[in-house]
């Protein structure tokens, strides 16, 4: 039996209110199906479950507020009621993620940290292939068939590390052919219209303004007394990422066009794969690095306020993939809905300035995470290069990254790293 | 089709864009994205709604012309069957 718990979606979340459910006792539930939501100062987050199985119990009801890690339903596997010992086995000793299958107990004040935490008890319903549930989870998403993927874990358990390798290996396959259209994470059950909901409606009224506002402020202030940021920046030229976008641009129709943004975050996974000590967190005391690649890009409100949803596994899609996240991700956001795994899972944060007359973004840290990369708006500005002096459009980016966890030195290989690979746009 | 109803597909593209703007106190003149705080993803939107609703292709290289509501109405006009 499983247990679905109130979800920690942010370092600064310590409760929330369950809305509505979408699901009923008897209910078939599938990994990665949304089944609650739940609202927070961020707005209503439709929190997925991370799990094949049947509800079995609703534990608590709509419109109560109750603490992060509190055990909202119970999930039991299909077909068997109590997990078999044999299985529990297996589960425990699935390394990547996997929480021991049963913790009755609440653990109250436990570490309010992201996406660990979320990890459900490892599921019983795979039997032959054994699979941990964030293997299975990631799996999904990047539309890889677990059954084809080679397990590297205890007993040939395929973990996380052994999806990513497999979807980086298709996508090394397929990079000549057209690109595939992105996999998307779960069903589009939200509507792309812009048609805001009256729940969202609700949610734009000042009250949740007030709640947004208290909630940057607590990460921020957080952010502040705890991280000691140190501040690097750079002048990129820009004037060849330009050139091929435009290029690019000009063979393709309005809707597929892409914008600058993508080849930034793009950019930034990849310099982050040669320095990887920025994409992670500062936990208990020591860094984190984290394998996967979930860039939190900061998407203001016009009402006022900011989310900063993740864009998942950033390396491993191409810009088309890029640019329909985006579409997906930010009209919902701006009718405050978002899935809890965008909200829990960034591991960097990415702030573009570049659409105001902003140059230079000196960022705060979003903790735990430990970097926080900034880019300004492109200007022409002089440029000198091989004893001449031209005009290029120039980008300026930053680095603000926890002192804690790297020194300058490192930060200023990501920004050199950075640098390249937007000079040689057509490899990103 | 006429002028005017161009315009109404304009404000309407708008309307779904920033919902939350009052697009009757909209001054014709005035730069789009500065007026209603549109990033250029929002802009992306823009374009595209207007060319799904009117077919008109526009090449990124006129982007720059398409300011204001009055640019906008124009060039559409000027271009719409």
């Amino acid at each position: 039996m499983a247990e679905f718990r109130m979800p920690s979606l942010g370092a600064d979340m310590e409760a929330g209110t369950l809305i509505e459910w979408k699901v009923k006792p008897g209910d078939r539930i599938t990994r990665g199906d949304i089944i609650a939501e739940v609202e927070t100062d961020k707005g209503i987050i439709e929190v997925e479950v991370f799990e094949d199985g049947i509800v079995d119990q609703i534990l608590v009801q709509p419109d109560a507020k109750v603490p992060v890690g509190t055990v909202l339903a119970t999930i039991r596997s299909v077909g068997a009621a109590p997990m078999p010992t044999a299985d529990r086995a297996v589960a425990e000793r699935m390394p990547v993620g996997a929480e021991p299958p049963v913790q009755p107990s609440l653990e109250a004040g436990g570490p309010r940290i992201p996406a660990p935490t979320m990890v459900p008890p490892a599921s019983t319903t795979e039997r032959r292939l054994r699979v941990s549930p964030l293997a299975r989870k990631l799996a999904d998403e990047l539309g890889i068939d677990v059954s084809t993927v080679q397990g590297t874990g205890p007993d040939g358990a395929i973990e996380r590390a052994d999806v990513e390798r497999a979807a980086a290996a298709k996508k090394a396959e397929e990079r000549p052919p057209a690109p595939t259209p992105t996999p998307s994470p779960t069903t589009p059950e939200v509507a792309p219209t812009p048609e805001v909901p009256p729940r969202a409606a609700k949610a734009a009224v000042p009250e949740f303004q007030v709640r947004m506002r208290r909630a940057i402020a607590a990460a921020m202030a957080r952010s502040n007394r705890e991280i000691p940021h140190y501040y690097l920046e750079t002048r990129i030229d820009m004037s060849r990422a330009l050139r091929w976008l435009e290029t690019e641009n000009q063979k393709r129709t309005i809707k597929d066009r892409l914008l600058p943004a993508v080849l930034l975050v793009k950019a930034v996974a990849k310099a982050l794969g040669d320095v990887p000590e920025l994409n992670g967190y500062w936990i208990d005391d020591r860094l984190q690095p984290q394998e996967a690649i979930h860039i939190g890009f900061a998407i203001s409100l016009r009402q006022g306020g900011l989310v900063i949803p993740a864009i998942h596994h950033v390396d491993l899609k191409s810009l088309d993939e890029l640019m329909e996240v985006l579409h997906d991700l930010i009209p919902r956001v701006r009718a405050g809905r978002l899935r809890s795994s965008e909200l829990t899972d960034a591991t960097i944060t990415v702030t573009n300035l570049g659409d105001l007359g902003v140059e230079v973004v000196y960022g705060v840290i979003y903790p735990p995470q430990v970097a926080l990369v900034g880019f300004g708006k492109i200007v022409e500005q002089p440029w000198a290069e091989h004893g001449m002096l031209g005009i290029r459009p120039i980008l300026t980016a930053t680095l603000a990254a926890d002192h804690r966890a790297t020194d300058g030195h490192r930060g200023g290989q990501f920004l050199d790293s950075l640098n390249r690979y937007l000079q040689e746009p057509a490899k990103l | 089709m006429t002028e005017a109803q161009i315009k109404e597909v304009i404000l309407k593209v708008l309307g779904r864009i920033a919902p939350e703007a009052d697009l009757d106190t909209l001054d014709p003149d005035a730069n789009v994205r500065e007026a209603l705080d549109i990033d250029s993803f929002d802009h992306l939107n823009l374009l595209i709604g207007l060319n799904e609703e009117l077919r008109v292709d526009i090449p990124e290289a006129d982007y720059g012309q398409l300011t204001t509501l009055a640019a906008i109405l124009s060039y559409l006009s000027a271009r719409v069957r």
